[in-house]
């Protein structure tokens, strides 16, 4: 069976408004861009976005509009400084408010495993004394049940996401999929989000996935859609593919400083581009040739 | 030699990591304080990147984030988050590093945000894995460039907890990590005393002990005898120039 389709149809299909959204759980490794500039595209509203680190992809999706609540560890750009589109919308409303769950990137992490493996929490001994579990009620401070001491420890609230999107080197059009390199909190999401969408640098055949299930990322039942999108997670590396575009965070970063400026960066890269196959040509050969990596045998 | 304030911090950086010890990295400067550790006089110390990365070798090319695949060519373990989370819960870290907007006396670290809950100032990104590091490491190393409205009376926001409102605080809350061993200014070196209060341990050779009080927010306590910071020697300075050699990280900003 296929489960391959376009991105347009597979965040058409798959990404409602008002759904809980993992994206970038790879950390600064193999964003979905591409997936987040359609979800853009499309004018999605009230989006709860999930995920450790979002190097520059959830500041996008803030100054577009589309998102109510952020649970994540840390939203920035890791390389240049901060979300520019974050702090307009915590401290000024603009363009909507955002309600901010913070969490550290263990608890994010224990908070996906929690939900993969039906739990209703995890508890752990990370974040005590911080401000961290006064604010996010997803962290509750509580008691050790097995210890006469009752000694303190935090309860990690299972998040189930609606949907993760993950960046995959290559996969088959039943939507196994190879992903390697840092797989941050990639294999809890996997297993707690309802459903997949896969973006891949290649479709190939299964006998190329098959032969090594110990990479396939995720069971591909779970895989609503299977899009191929080469470039997909630029600016952001694929191992074995392309390597990171730091001057395109910088860009980013020193145009998101005033919402006109954010504006425009929007307009220009994201809508009034139809596709990625437009963002790669707007990008320019020279630009992106430079940084295909050697690809080696892998 | 001449070298800047933020060459002298990052070297300083640096020798806080012992040969042979198991380092939480992070992002930013502490890439560069790894790489001229393992490249000097901690030649076996193993570095942890919590994108799921482990390694043996400094990356063979320069570090703008953990996750550049230059930093997964030639590495030891690349698995998950979560399991590189789950060794520093378990006591495996010897030393992590931090930084972040505002400290306190206390070491206790904000990187979320200044200003109140209902009237933020400046969103900061958050603790990202700077909690995690700061609950569970045998001890934390913490840069930040010095000055009064980054060292400062009472952070906004207790991000990556140090030692609290000092004594045993650590011990009350159930921290099981050692808390901060040193906050590494651009001016001098912090180190902390029996009560978790920081105390000036050393100043760097190009500035004074009164200038490090005056760009303190809080009244620095300042021991009679105070040590002067060992300048970088050739061989650190030239660790960290080939490794950031357009000083993307060490220019000043």
């Amino acid at each position: 069976m296929t489960r391959c389709m376009t991105l347009a149809e597979a965040i058409d299909r798959f990404v409602p408004d008002g759904s809980v959204v993992a994206m970038g759980t790879c950390l600064e490794a193999a964003i979905p861009f591409a997936a987040g500039h359609e979800l853009i595209r499309q004018g999605r509203r009230d989006l709860t976005l999930v995920g450790p680190i979002s190097d520059m992809l959830f500041d996008h999706l803030v100054g577009a509009g589309c998102v109510r609540q952020i649970s994540a560890a840390w939203v920035g750009n890791v390389s240049a400084g901060l979300a520019h589109c974050l702090r307009r919308a915590v401290e000024e409303g603009v363009p909507a408010p955002v309600e901010i769950r913070d969490h550290s990137n263990f608890t994010i992490g224990l908070a996906l495993l929690a939900a993969g493996i039906g739990a209703p929490f995890i508890p752990t001994r990370t974040s005590m004394g911080s401000d961290l579990p006064l604010e996010n009620p997803d962290l509750i401070e509580s008691t050790n049940p097995l210890n006469e001491l009752g000694e303190p420890i935090v309860l990690v609230r299972a998040i189930q996401p609606d949907v993760l999107i993950v960046h995959v080197q290559r996969a088959d059009e039943a939507g196994h999929a190879h992903l390697w390199g840092p797989l941050g909190v990639t294999r809890e999401a996997v297993l707690a989000a309802r459903r997949i969408i896969i973006t891949a640098e290649e479709v190939v055949p299964s006998a190329t996935i098959l032969r090594d299930p110990n990479r396939v990322i995720a069971p591909a039942h779970k895989v609503a859609a299977v899009v191929e999108v080469p470039g997909g997670a630029h600016p952001s590396p694929v191992p074995g593919y392309y390597d990171r575009d730091h001057a395109f965070f910088e860009e980013y970063h020193a145009r998101s400083r005033t919402l006109e400026g954010f504006e425009a960066w929007l307009r220009e890269w994201v809508l009034d581009l139809p596709d990625h196959a437009a963002y790669l040509e707007h990008l320019g050969a020279a630009r992106w040739q430079a940084l295909q990596q050697t690809r080696e045998t892998v | 030699m001449t070298y800047t304030p933020r060459e002298m911090m990052i070297v300083t950086a640096a020798r806080e990591i012992r040969d042979g010890d198991v380092v939480f990295v992070g992002m930013r400067l502490p890439l560069a304080a790894f790489v001229v550790a393992k490249r000097t006089h901690a030649p076996r110390a193993i570095g942890y990147f919590e994108c799921g990365l482990i390694r043996e070798t400094p990356p063979a090319a320069l570090l703008y984030t953990m996750s550049d695949p230059a930093n997964v060519a030639g590495a030891a373990w690349a698995g998950g988050l979560v399991d590189v989370m789950g060794l520093l819960a378990t006591g495996h870290v010897d030393v992590g590093f931090l930084g972040g907007a505002q400290v306190d006396r206390f070491g206790n670290l904000n990187t979320t945000r200044i200003g109140s809950a209902r009237a933020p100032k400046v969103r900061l990104p958050g603790s990202g894995g700077a909690a995690d590091i700061a609950s569970f490491a045998q001890r934390t190393v913490i840069l930040m460039p010095h000055a009064p409205h980054r060292l400062v009376e009472e952070v906004d926001y207790i991000t990556s907890p140090g030692y609290g409102s000092g004594g045993d605080w650590r011990t009350q809350v159930g921290l099981p990590g050692g808390g901060p061993s040193a906050i590494i200014t651009t001016l001098g070196v912090l180190r902390f005393d029996e009560h978790g209060e920081a105390y000036l341990a050393s100043y760097h050779p190009f500035t004074t002990p009164e200038e490090v009080r005056a760009k303190t927010g809080w009244d620095l306590r300042i021991p009679h005898e105070v040590d002067i910071t060992p300048p970088p020697t050739e061989a650190e300075l030239q660790a960290l120039r080939v490794y950031d050699p357009d000083g993307v990280w060490i220019g000043e900003a």
